[in-house]
């Protein structure tokens, strides 16, 4: 009787401490994404007062129309640009950090806060400080390539430029993060395997890279490039603050056709099968990671 | 000898151009909230002001209530990390010290929890708000966020760390279990609540997308919706104003960078942990 009635209350117990947290994760997670699901699979639009159930219509016309289908390539586009771009500057940058810490390291410490500073800033504050810098006519930008007699273009407003000047911004706004990841991996890299290499003949900096660095740095880099992916499949403070999506949906990228769609023409059954192609990039990302991880054994 | 102090320059040079260029957005965005209109607007564009309008900052304050947007983002972050404290301590603790039978269930849901972007579900929140009549109030920006995944992860991750005697201990001492997460188990894991603490405030403080779903009511703005509002009513003639805006919304993250780097940037790195 006793053993039950403390069973009981054990519980209890732990109901009472997991219980809240497990409540709001349904609440929040689970049942909005089988919700998204499903009307993605209909005709719903807000405030309608019924729906039909409509199959794939919905991500047929996304595949079919022009706009959805360049919101997908925009989007890859970006990502395509951003993370080999933001890996390389990134991992140049901590390399040299990190080298500078052996005989300077407040100067390095000093540099380090100088490109971590983007990570830090309020997006949204400098996607309006990087208009001012790209402005076409009273820009810093512009004004110097014009007084160096180039051509000046027009970063926001030429369809076949703006991806490329919003992933400028991307990669600005990553490098910093992921330099500090590469930070953390360059300081386990033991030195012995740098002394080794140089009896081996490796004595210049880039034979130690491709002999040491790189593959001691695989597994980091992976990771980097997993999270410089997804985080550039949500692009959306930059698009939404400069461009919202234009010229002529020239910079139409997932998350914001889902918002547009959704919350400014309230088409919600559209939107959700956005979200769901949106959701479904970014776990194969995840999957693809996973798989990678696993297969890959470094250093042996 | 001579190579490696010809790389050492080389190098240094590199980093200090890619910082000057990295630097370059920051430079520009306060040149310009200094700087008085006959001065931006100008075919001779200098780097620096010539006289140094500091009444941009005052008109930025008077003209949009920038004051409210900063409030309105204090509000909402302190409400987030709250909800999030308050359900994924406990919760954590539970599945990292405790033995229940729903716990593989749970901690799958946390893992499974990683895996969903906030943009996924957006859309449902949205709905449920709206018909809760909840909609452009504090309650629809914090709501949605009252737990997070990634904390119940870090937190059991930290906690499971911790030595099962000690918490024993504890409860031979006649401490109840909420006792012992609040007074035991959180003081003691520090460094992941503030690490935590600072990747939650970053992300809130930042996230344009939910407000802007969920408020068009300007007195609830958050900052960076707030700044917004204020570039689109000027419609693009007072720049030096709104690059003084845009420097008051965004200096509160800056300064607490600067101010506890390290604890800032292991914070916003340990938040890379979520896919």
């Amino acid at each position: 009787m006793f053993n039950l009635s403390r069973k009981s209350r054990e519980a209890l117990t732990d109901m009472m401490l997991a219980g809240p947290a497990t409540l709001a994760m349904g609440m929040l997670i689970f049942i909005p994404v089988i919700i998204v699901a499903f009307l993605s699979f209909t005709d719903y639009q807000m405030g309608a007062k019924t729906l039909r159930w409509v199959g794939v219509d919905n991500y047929a016309t996304l595949i079919s129309d022009p706009i959805g289908r360049r919101a997908i390539v925009n989007t890859l586009l970006y990502v395509a640009i951003v993370v080999p771009f933001s890996i390389a500057l990134s991992l140049l940058v901590a390399i040299g950090l990190h080298g500078m810490a052996d005989w300077s390291p407040s100067f390095s410490k000093a540099l380090r806060a100088a490109y971590f500073l983007p990570v830090a800033a309020t997006l949204v504050a400098m996607a309006l400080a990087w208009q001012m810098l790209l402005h076409p006519s009273i820009g810093l930008i512009n004004m110097a390539l014009i007084h160096v007699g180039l051509p000046a273009p027009a970063w926001f407003s030429d369809r076949g430029l703006v991806m490329y000047t919003l992933a400028l911004i991307g990669i600005w706004q990553s490098v910093g993060y992921n330099m500090v990841l590469f930070l953390a991996g360059l300081a386990v890299i033991p030195q012995h395997l740098y002394d080794a290499a140089e009896v081996d003949g490796a004595v210049t900096v880039w034979d130690r890279f491709w002999t040491v660095t790189w593959p001691m740095l695989g597994p980091t880099t992976l990771f980097v490039a997993v999270i410089t992916a997804t985080n550039a499949f949500r692009v959306f403070e930059t698009v939404a603050t400069l461009t919202r999506g234009g010229p002529a949906f020239a910079s139409d990228t997932l998350v914001y056709a889902l918002y547009r769609e959704g919350f400014v023409y309230f088409k919600v059954s559209y939107a959700s099968a956005i979200t769901i192609v949106f959701f479904v990039f970014v776990c194969t990302l995840t999957i693809v990671q996973y798989r990678v991880l696993q297969k890959r054994v470094h250093y042996t | 000898m001579r190579q490696g102090i010809l790389i050492r320059v080389a190098s240094t040079i590199a980093l200090l151009l890619g910082a000057a260029l990295v630097l370059l957005p920051f430079f520009w965005m306060i040149s310009i909230s200094l700087k008085p209109p006959d001065e931006i607007f100008t075919r001779h564009v200098s780097l620096l002001p010539d006289r140094i309008a500091w009444e941009n900052y005052a008109i930025a304050v008077t003209s949009v209530p920038l004051g409210r947007f900063l409030m309105n983002g204090v509000i909402v972050c302190s409400g987030i990390l709250f909800f999030q404290m308050l359900f994924s301590v406990p919760c954590a603790y539970a599945l990292a010290q405790r033995q229940f039978k729903a716990r593989v269930v749970i901690f799958g849901m946390v893992l499974a929890g990683l895996l969903v972007p906030f943009h996924v579900t957006a859309i449902p929140i949205f709905l449920g708000l709206a018909k809760l009549r909840l909609l452009d109030s504090y309650t629809a920006l914090i709501l949605p966020f009252a737990t997070s995944v990634f904390g119940i992860f870090l937190f059991r991750q930290f906690f499971a760390r911790m030595p099962k005697s000690l918490f024993d201990a504890a409860r031979v001492d006649g401490l109840s279990e909420g006792a012992i997460v609040w007074r035991i188990a959180l003081p003691l894991s520090w460094p992941a609540a503030t690490a935590f603490a600072i990747f939650s405030v970053t992300a809130h403080w930042n996230d344009l997308f939910w407000p802007l779903i969920a408020t068009s009511d300007p007195a609830i703005a958050t900052p960076p919706r707030g700044i917004l509002y204020f570039r689109d009513e000027e419609a693009g003639t007072d720049l030096g104003p709104l690059m003084a805006g845009a420097m008051i919304i965004t200096a509160p993250l800056i300064l607490l960078f600067l101010f506890a780097q390290r604890t800032f940037i292991r914070g916003v790195a340990t938040g890379g942990l979520r896919g």
